[in-house]
């Protein structure tokens, strides 16, 4: 078979050669009677950062929640570290959790426990020794500049000290995949920029993939650009305007995919709902 | 309320039923494998047993009290005050002890678990749990049932025992009977079948407490005012079920052991 650069088989070969850890081939799912999402298709391969953009509505959390197996399609097949989780039984599924850490949208901190068992959660029940995970704790909540916090109960703490929280339990366990949802909603852009130096942070140092929904193009568009910087320890600008290439988009509106592509292919887009979401705003 | 088609109604409460059933077998079957979480247990024991002593031992006492109080005056009828203390032996070990615990725990500790795991699912601190790798069944429903029926046992003795003690107060003091016969009577009228009976009862009455309460607390839907909704029906379905359940062990025991 003659082969040509029009090919799709050449194309793929010049595609890194690794599975996916993140699969989604024509799900959909819909609530009483409602289509939430419909025929969706996507992948996410190894150490990527994968934005997630739409409306609200849109269903961008029922796509988190079906990526960890919280919840099943309706039809479709949903691929995490190559295992079909729509097939799993519950109690497989808590095996491949533990290599998966999950941020939920309001938080979700166990508000009868103290922030150190909030975030040694995992550990405790991994019956990791007492020093040991305390350890652990204070080291996470440091990364998340939260040491004086340890002893508090969440209702004690502002919404972005719970989300910083949520974010250090769910990579206390140092997990292969990290799904962010909507880290940065809801808060103050001195907060949200707080929170997504974190994010660039666990991107470039440990360069886990993770899956990112958020409302703000702002903090999008900040992940993309910037890089994280182990000497000063802060987050800087990638020198000559440059971009993260493992930083991808995802736009979904009405329960389909609008854009999957680079963040160059999403600000070139020409396509007119993208443009209006984007506000006509070029890359500052 | 929406109103809804027969038989959409109809697959609602047997799905309803459906889930009450796996939810109740997957919380006894975690009881014989491993993790077992002990702690869980002990706390739940401590809520439920030693935090419903007081209402339980109250309320068993004042029954005792009214039982011989009431009895009285129809024994008198027939000159037969003497058997006050038999009268409320047996009512309070085979009935009013089982089924009054039963009902003082559900309103108690059947509310207490759907509101926590009912606030626990709509703030989704249950898909938390299951997203950290937890079984949220095995952590929070096993421990509360197997609590539950532990406590409840000795509740049930607990509340008998004391039912007696208030039957003997006012027999000796406003009746004016003797306390050792009063004593003797109670002891003589018992017999091994209806000590079986009445500490049968708590063990399906426990049951019902934590898998109802738990069940509506894991089901429940649309926010605070779903937590109440649950709370209120946890309460509600879990006394309806004792009684009914009462009744049914009743009639099994009598058809077993004649009595
Ligand atoms: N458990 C559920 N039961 C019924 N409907 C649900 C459920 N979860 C989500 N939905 C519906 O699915 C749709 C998408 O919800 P989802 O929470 O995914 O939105 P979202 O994109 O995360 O929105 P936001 O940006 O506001 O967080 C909504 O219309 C919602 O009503
Ligand atoms: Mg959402």
């Amino acid at each position: 078979m003659a082969t040509t650069a029009e090919d799709p088989a050449v194309n793929a070969a010049t595609q890194p050669i690794t599975d996916p850890v993140v699969s989604f081939e024509n799900v959909s799912i819909s609530f009483d009677g409602k289509q939430v999402l419909k025929d969706l298709s996507f992948t996410v391969h190894p150490a990527e950062t994968r934005i997630i953009l739409g409306p609200a509505g849109c269903g961008k959390s029922v796509l988190m929640k079906l990526t960890n197996g919280l919840i099943k399609p309706d039809s479709g097949t949903i691929k995490v570290f190559g295992e079909d989780v729509t097939a799993m039984r519950e109690r497989d599924l808590f095996k491949l959790r533990a290599r998966i850490g999950m941020v939920f949208q309001e938080s979700a901190l166990f508000d009868s426990l103290s922030v150190e068992d909030n975030v040694a959660y995992r550990l405790h029940e991994d019956g990791v020794p007492e020093d040991e995970s305390h350890q652990r704790v204070e080291e996470v909540l440091h990364f998340v500049d939260l040491d004086h916090a340890i002893t508090k109960f969440p209702s004690e703490l502002s919404g972005g000290m719970r989300r910083r929280v949520s974010i250090a339990r769910a990579i206390i366990s140092k997990p292969d995949l990290i799904l962010y949802d909507s880290p940065t909603g809801g808060l103050d852009p001195i907060t949200s920029t707080t929170i997504v130096e974190l994010v660039v942070k666990q991107r470039d140092v440990s360069h886990t993939t993770s899956l990112l929904i958020t409302h703000r193009l702002q903090d999008a568009f900040t992940l993309a650009m910037n890089q994280f910087n182990q000497e000063t320890g802060k987050m800087e600008r990638i020198p000559n305007d440059g971009i993260d290439d493992s930083t991808r988009f995802l736009m979904l509106n009405e329960g389909n995919v609008v854009f999957d592509g680079s963040t160059l292919e999403l600000v070139r887009s020409t396509d007119p709902w993208i443009r209006e979401y984007l506000g006509e705003r070029e890359i500052p | 309320m929406s109103f809804v088609s027969p038989e959409v109604f109809a697959k609602q409460r047997l799905t309803a039923i459906q889930d009450y059933s796996v939810l109740s077998g997957r919380a006894v079957a975690n009881l014989f494998s491993r993790p077992i979480y002990w702690a869980d247990i002990f706390t739940q024991m401590d809520s439920i047993g030693v935090g419903s002593l007081p209402i339980v031992v109250l309320t068993g006492f004042f029954t005792g009290c009214v039982l011989a109080l009431q009895s009285a005056t129809s024994l008198t009828a027939f000159g037969a005050v003497s058997m006050t203390g038999n009268l409320v032996a047996l009512s309070m070990v085979k009935e009013l002890g089982p089924v009054l615990t039963g009902l003082m725990v559900s309103g108690r500790n059947a509310s207490g678990m759907a509101s926590e795991l009912g606030s626990m699912k709509v703030t989704e601190q249950i898909d938390a749990m299951r997203a950290l790798g937890t079984d949220p069944v095995r952590k929070l429903v096993t421990p509360r049932l197997a609590a539950t029926v532990f406590m409840l046992f000795f509740l049930t003795i607990m509340s008998d025992a004391v039912g007696i003690a208030g039957g003997a107060l006012v027999s000796v003091t406003l009746l004016g009977l003797n306390a050792s016969s009063y004593f003797h009577n109670s002891y003589r009228a018992l017999v091994y079948a209806d000590v079986v009976q009445g500490l049968t009862k708590p063990l399906f009455s426990g049951f019902i407490i934590a898998t109802v309460g738990c069940y509506f607390g894991m089901n429940t839907k649309g926010g605070t005012q779903g937590v109440g909704k649950a709370t209120t029906q946890a309460v509600v379905v879990s006394s309806v079920f004792i009684i009914i359940v009462d009744f049914l062990v009743s009639r099994l025991m009598i058809g077993i052991f004649g009595r």
